[in-house]
C-alpha cells in the first residue's frame, strides 16, 4: 500500500514527502471519493430504512387513536351489520391464553436458563440446549401451531384456550431460557462464593443470591417473551381458534386479540375494519411498554437494579 | 464436614460455656447444621430438576418433528418424494403437490432479502461507525421496536397502506420502466408476490441490521485502529477491519433473515392473494408454505387434505431447522458463543 501524506503536515514528521506526483494524487482523491461515496450511501440507506418504518409506527398510531373508544373495552363484537360492539371477550381471552402460557413457560424458562448459567459452563450437553434453544426460536410460530393442534386439539377433537396456552408457553421457553441466561451470567462469581463461605448449599445460593441479584433483568427478559408472543397469530388459529362471544371454560375455543384483528382484516366491513386498527393499536402500545422496560433494565445491568 | 471441625477449634477459648461441647455431643444447633451442612441431596435435586427443564427444549424439538411425520403418514405414503415436485394442489380430488408453495416460499423469501440486505447492511455501517453517539440509541431502539411489532400488525398495514399502493402507484411505475423484463406482466390486483416480498423486506430489516450491528461491534477496536493508523480511509477500515472480520457472522445474520422469512405467515397471508399456482409475473397472486397452511387449515376437510397440509409443515420444520442452525453456528463463530439475540 503506498504511503499517503494523510495526516497532518506540521505534525513534526518530517520524513513524509508533501509533495505528490499526479498518480497519488488522483489515488487519494479516488480514495477519498469512495470514502465519501459510501457514507452517504450508508446515511441513504438508514433513511431509507427509518423513514417509512417510522411512517408505518406514525400510521398505526393515527388510525388506531381515531378508533379507539371505550366500547371498544367493554362490549363484545356486534352482529355483522350493526355498528359499536367491542373487543372485550377477545382482551380477556388474551389474557387468559397468556396467563395460561405464563404460567407454564416462565417457570420451565427460568429453570433452563438456570442450569445453562450455574451447572452448565462447558459441558457439551449445555451448548446443545442452548443451540437448540436458538434453534426453537426460529422454528415458524405456525408450525407450533400445527404440532399443538395434532397433539392437543386431534385428542380432545374440539379447540381449547388450553392449547393456545400450550402453543404460546412453547414459544416463550427459548428466549426466557437465554435471557435468563445472560443475565445469570453478569451475577459476579465473588458474590456466590460469600454465600458458600457462609455455609449456605449451593441451591439456596442460586435463588437467593444469584436470581435475586439477577431478577431485574430476568423479569423484563420474561416480559419480553410476553410481548413477542402476545401478538402471534398463526399458532392460535388452530389452537383457540376464537370465539364471537364470552367462553367460560378452558376447554372451550376462547378469543384472542391477534385472531380478532386478523379476522376483522380481512372481513369487507369497515367498522370491523375500524375494530383491527383499534385492536393494533392496543397490541403495540402493551409491545412498546414492553421494549422500553427492557431497554431500561439492560441499560441498568444485573447488578445495579438490584436490590 | 468443616462446621464440627471449627466447633473444636473454637471451643478451648470458649470454655466458660462448658456445657454445650461436653453434655451434649450433637447440639441442636448442630444436628440443624449437620442437616443442612453439605445440602448433598438438595443440591442433587435441585441440579436434576434445572437439568430436567433444560432437556424439556430437547424435548420439545423432538416432539414436534415425531409429531409432524406421524400426522402426516398418509401424505408421506401416497404421494412420497413426489409431493414435493408436483404443481397440482387440487383438494377436490384428493391430489396434491407442493411445488407452488415451495416456489411462492423461496420466490417471496429471495426477494425479500435482495431487497432488505443492502440497506440492512447500510444501516449496521451507519449505527457502528458513522452514527454520532446522540443519534445511536434512539435508532436502535426504534429498531428494536419495529422488529417487535407483531406480523399481524404489518398485515393490517400492508393490506391498507401497501396493496393500494403497489396496484396504484407502484405497479404502473414498474410496467413502465421494467415491464420489458417480463417480470411485471399481467394483471395487477395489487395483492401477490410483489407486496407480499416488501413487507416480508420490511419485517426481516430490522432483524438483519440488528444482529449485524451485534457482529460488527464483536470485532476488535484495534483492528480499526491498526488500520487507521496504515492510512486507510474510513471505509476502507470497515471493509478491511470490520467487514472482513465479521463477514461469517454477517452471512450468519443474513441467514437468519432468510430463516425469518422462510416462516412468516400473517402478514404474507394477508396481501399475497392465497391463490395455488405457480406465479408467472410478481403481480400474479400466489402462496407459500406458511400461507397455504394459514389459509386452509381450518377448512381442511379429509383426513388425506390435512395429512398433505402438515406434510408441508414438516418441510418448513425441517427447512427453517437447517437454516437457523447454520445461521447461528456462523454468527456464533464471530461473538464467540456469546448469545446472540434477534431484537
Amino acid at each position: 500500500m503506498a504511503t499517503q501524506p494523510l495526516s497532518n503536515p506540521n505534525s513534526g514528521i518530517g520524513q513524509i514527502p508533501r509533495e505528490e506526483n499526479t498518480r497519488t494524487r488522483i489515488n487519494r482523491l479516488f480514495r477519498m471519493g469512495v470514502d465519501h461515496a459510501v457514507t452517504g450511501l450508508a446515511i441513504l440507506a438508514t433513511v431509507v430504512v427509518l423513514v417509512p418504518l417510522a411512517a408505518i409506527l406514525a400510521y398505526l398510531l393515527y388510525k388506531g387513536a381515531s378508533s379507539l373508544n371505550l366500547d371498544f373495552f367493554t362490549k363484545i363484537p356486534a352482529p355483522v351489520g350493526e355498528n359499536g360492539g367491542g373487543v372485550a371477550n377477545a382482551i380477556v381471552g388474551s389474557g387468559v391464553v397468556l396467563g395460561l402460557a405464563s404460567l407454564l413457560g416462565i417457570p420451565i424458562g427460568i429453570a433452563a436458563g438456570v442450569y445453562l448459567a450455574e451447572f452448565g459452563s462447558g459441558k457439551l450437553f449445555a451448548n446443545l440446549i442452548r443451540f437448540t434453544a436458538d434453534v426453537l426460536n426460529g422454528v415458524p410460530s405456525i408450525v407450533m401451531g400445527i404440532s399443538i393442534y395434532s397433539l392437543i386439539v386431534m385428542q380432545q377433537k374440539h379447540f381449547s384456550a388450553f392449547a393456545g396456552g400450550v402453543v404460546l408457553a412453547v414459544m416463550m421457553v427459548p428466549t426466557i431460557t437465554r435471557t435468563t441466561e445472560e443475565m445469570l451470567i453478569t451475577v459476579p462469581h465473588a458474590i456466590r462464593e460469600a454465600a458458600y463461605g457462609l455455609g449456605v448449599p449451593r441451591w439456596r445460593t442460586i435463588i437467593s443470591i444469584s436470581l435475586r441479584t439477577a431478577s431485574p433483568g430476568i423479569i423484563t427478559g420474561c416480559m419480553l417473551a410476553f410481548a413477542r408472543v402476545a401478538g402471534e397469530t398463526a399458532p392460535l388459529l388452530f389452537t383457540a381458534f376464537g370465539n364471537q362471544f364470552w367462553s367460560s371454560h378452558l376447554n372451550e375455543p376462547i378469543a384472542a386479540l391477534p385472531i380478532q384483528i386478523y379476522v376483522y382484516a380481512i372481513s369487507p366491513y369497515d367498522e370491523w375494519h375500524r375494530l383491527a386498527w383499534a385492536g393494533a393499536l392496543v397490541l403495540i402500545v402493551m409491545i412498546m411498554i414492553a421494549v422500553t422496560l427492557v431497554r431500561i433494565f439492560a441499560n441498568r445491568g444485573a447488578l445495579k437494579g438490584g436490590h | 464436614m468443616p462446621l464440627p471441625q471449627m466447633s473444636t477449634v473454637v471451643a478451648p477459648p470458649t470454655s466458660s460455656e462448658p456445657t454445650i461441647s461436653v453434655d451434649a455431643p450433637i447440639s441442636p444447633m448442630r444436628e440443624f447444621l449437620r442437616a443442612r451442612g453439605s445440602g448433598k441431596l438438595a443440591d442433587t435435586t435441585f441440579s436434576a430438576l434445572m437439568g430436567l427443564c433444560a432437556s424439556s427444549i430437547f424435548a420439545i424439538v423432538a416432539f414436534i418433528a415425531v409429531i409432524l411425520v406421524v400426522r402426516s403418514q398418509l401424505s408421506l405414503h401416497q404421494f412420497g418424494w413426489h409431493f414435493f415436485v408436483q404443481s397440482a394442489w387440487d383438494p377436490v380430488s384428493g391430489n396434491f403437490g407442493a411445488l407452488p408453495f415451495i416456489f411462492g416460499t423461496l420466490l417471496t423469501s429471495l426477494l425479500a432479502l435482495a431487497m432488505a440486505v443492502p440497506l440492512a447492511l447500510g444501516v449496521a455501517v451507519f449505527l457502528t461507525e458513522l452514527c454520532p453517539d446522540s443519534l445511536r440509541a434512539p435508532i436502535s431502539f426504534l429498531t428494536e421496536l419495529l422488529a417487535a411489532i407483531p406480523s399481524v400488525v404489518y398485515g393490517l398495514w400492508a393490506f391498507f397502506v401497501l396493496v393500494p399502493l403497489v396496484r396504484d402507484q407502484l405497479g404502473p411505475l414498474l410496467v413502465k420502466y421494467l415491464g420489458w423484463t417480463g417480470f411485471f406482466d399481467g394483471p395487477n390486483f395489487g395483492v401477490g408476490m410483489l407486496p407480499a416480498s416488501i413487507i416480508l423486506a420490511i419485517m426481516i430489516l430490522p432483524i438483519i441490521s440488528s444482529l449485524t450491528r451485534e457482529v460488527m461491534l464483536a470485532v476488535p477496536i484495534n483492528q480499526r485502529e491498526a488500520m487507521l493508523a496504515l492510512g486507510a480511509t474510513r471505509w476502507e477500515m470497515i471493509r478491511t477491519g470490520v467487514i472482513r472480520n465479521a463477514r461469517i457472522g454477517i452471512v450468519g445474520a443474513i441467514i437468519l433473515g432468510l430463516g425469518r422469512a422462510l416462516g412468516e405467515t400473517m402478514a404474507v397471508t394477508m396481501v399475497i392473494g392465497n391463490h395455488p399456482a405457480i406465479a408467472k409475473s410478481l403481480f400474479s397472486p400466489g402462496d407459500t408454505l406458511a400461507s397455504v397452511i394459514a389459509n386452509q387449515f381450518s377448512e381442511a376437510s379429509g383426513d388425506l387434505y390435512l395429512s398433505a397440509l402438515i406434510e408441508i409443515g414438516l418441510a418448513l420444520f425441517i427447512v427453517t431447522i437447517v437454516v437457523n442452525a447454520i445461521a447461528r453456528l456462523l454468527v456464533w463463530a464471530v461473538t464467540r458463543g456469546a448469545p446472540a439475540r434477534v431484537h
